[in-house]
């Protein structure tokens, strides 16, 4: 049995991420790279968080963009574990480089 | 130090798909950065952020009860300035818990001239409950106890309580009014907030897609309606002066209300009766009349 800790207290921060709440997801956004301008409103509107900046050069060269100085910025990625599909980064996405399609089970 | 590219604030919470609260509290969090304790009254933000034994927050962070998340916060206030440490010390409430319950406490902390920031993010109603009519609730939106019938085809009676304006009569530091729709404009005010020593008040606007009753997706391009119809205008007001308060944002031609209405159910029955729709255009028109002159990018 559990043991409710004294004042219901907390001690390890953000462990919210046991709850893997990509399965509430209905509708599924996929980036497509070789439209993505990497401008990252995508990264900055989600409230999950479940998009993630991806710094790492070899990343930021290897991931196809329209245009090859893009290739200098960083790299947004989905985080499945945790999307829940409100489709915030495909309605906001400038390029429309998002396609929001119906998930599959 | 800049820790815009921190999360301080983890997934895994439970707030609804499409929420715009997180978007704030991601930001003000990634702004103030580690050195940071939250408050956080009663609400959305709180129960769906910290469902025992889970928690979304990687600052020190407590829960405080609807009415006084203010006098929590100004109790740390005290607390760390008497050890001598010197901390970001915010206050996060809903409209319920700031403009109705919270009320007396906020000013009170705002008199005493503690240094706290507290930020309302306001999705006009009492949304956790299930969609109860608050002060902040606008006029002629239909909530569970402001229903739309025949008796009453209108909605909510009564305007929305002015909360920015009252906590600028304080006279404190600063207060502004923010949307995250106009990100640039949100992330300044935030950390101007943050740089300035005293009681802070934001008023942030957030989408409510279970309230509003909007598709998930359309949460930023109607909270950047709010504020490109007029209905929800950008400002600061410093020291109380209201003679120097500043408008922000202005948008470059106002759109009709109206399509800010019909893409929210809550305003569904208004698009039925012109009339209403004239009501609520003229008070845009009215405020903008009267404070246009404060605009000053």
């Amino acid at each position: 049995m559990e043991v409710i800790t004294r004042g219901a207290v907390i001690t390890e921060p953000g462990n919210s991420v046991e709850n893997k709440t990509g399965t509430w997801r209905v509708f599924k956004p996929i980036i497509h790279y070789e439209k993505c301008i990497r401008c990252l409103i995508c990264w900055q509107f989600c409230p999950e968080p479940a998009i993630l900046k991806i710094e790492d050069e070899k990343v930021k060269k290897e991931t196809p963009a329209p245009k090859e100085p893009l290739k200098r910025l960083p790299v947004v990625e989905i985080d499945y574990d945790y999307c829940k599909g409100c489709g915030i980064c495909y309605n906001e996405c400038p390029v429309n480089a998002i396609e929001f399609v119906k998930e599959e089970k | 130090m800049n820790y815009e590219n921190e999360e301080f604030f983890a997934p895994g919470h439970g707030m609804c798909a499409g929420c715009a609260a997180p978007i704030i509290v991601r930001w003000i969090l990634k702004l103030a950065g580690p050195n940071t304790i939250v408050t956080n009254a009663t609400g959305c933000l709180e129960v769906a952020t910290t469902a025992y034994p889970h928690t979304s927050w990687r600052v020190p962070w407590l829960h405080i009860a609807f009415e006084n998340a203010a006098a929590a916060a100004a109790g740390v206030e005290a607390a760390t300035k008497a050890k001598g440490e010197k901390l970001n010390i915010i206050a996060f409430g809903g409209d319920g818990g700031t403009v109705d319950i919270g009320m007396q406490a906020l000013s009170g902390m705002a008199e005493r001239g503690h240094n706290v920031l507290y930020v309302l993010y306001d999705n006009e109603a009492y949304m956790n409950t299930g969609i109860q009519r608050s002060g902040a609730t606008p006029w002629g939106a239909w909530t569970t106890t402001s229903k739309v019938g025949k008796a009453n085809p209108i909605g909510k009676l009564r305007p929305k309580k002015p909360i920015a304006m009252i906590m600028a009569a304080h006279g404190i530091p600063y207060v502004a009014t923010a949307n995250p729709a106009l990100f640039q404009d949100f992330k300044k005010k935030v950390k101007k907030a943050l740089s300035i020593e005293g009681p802070k008040f934001l008023h942030v606007l957030s989408s409510c897609t279970t309230g509003w009753r909007h598709d998930p997706s359309k949460t930023i391009e109607i909270m950047r309606l709010a504020t490109d119809t007029g209905l929800f205008p950008l400002y600061e007001i410093e020291n109380g002066d209201f003679e120097n308060m500043r408008i922000t944002y202005k948008p470059k031609k106002f759109k009709p209300v109206e399509e800010y209405l019909k893409m929210q159910g809550r305003f569904r029955h208004l698009l039925k009766n012109p009339e209403y729709m004239e009501k609520l255009q003229k008070d845009v028109d009215n405020w903008w009349a009267k404070y246009g002159k404060y605009y000053r990018p």
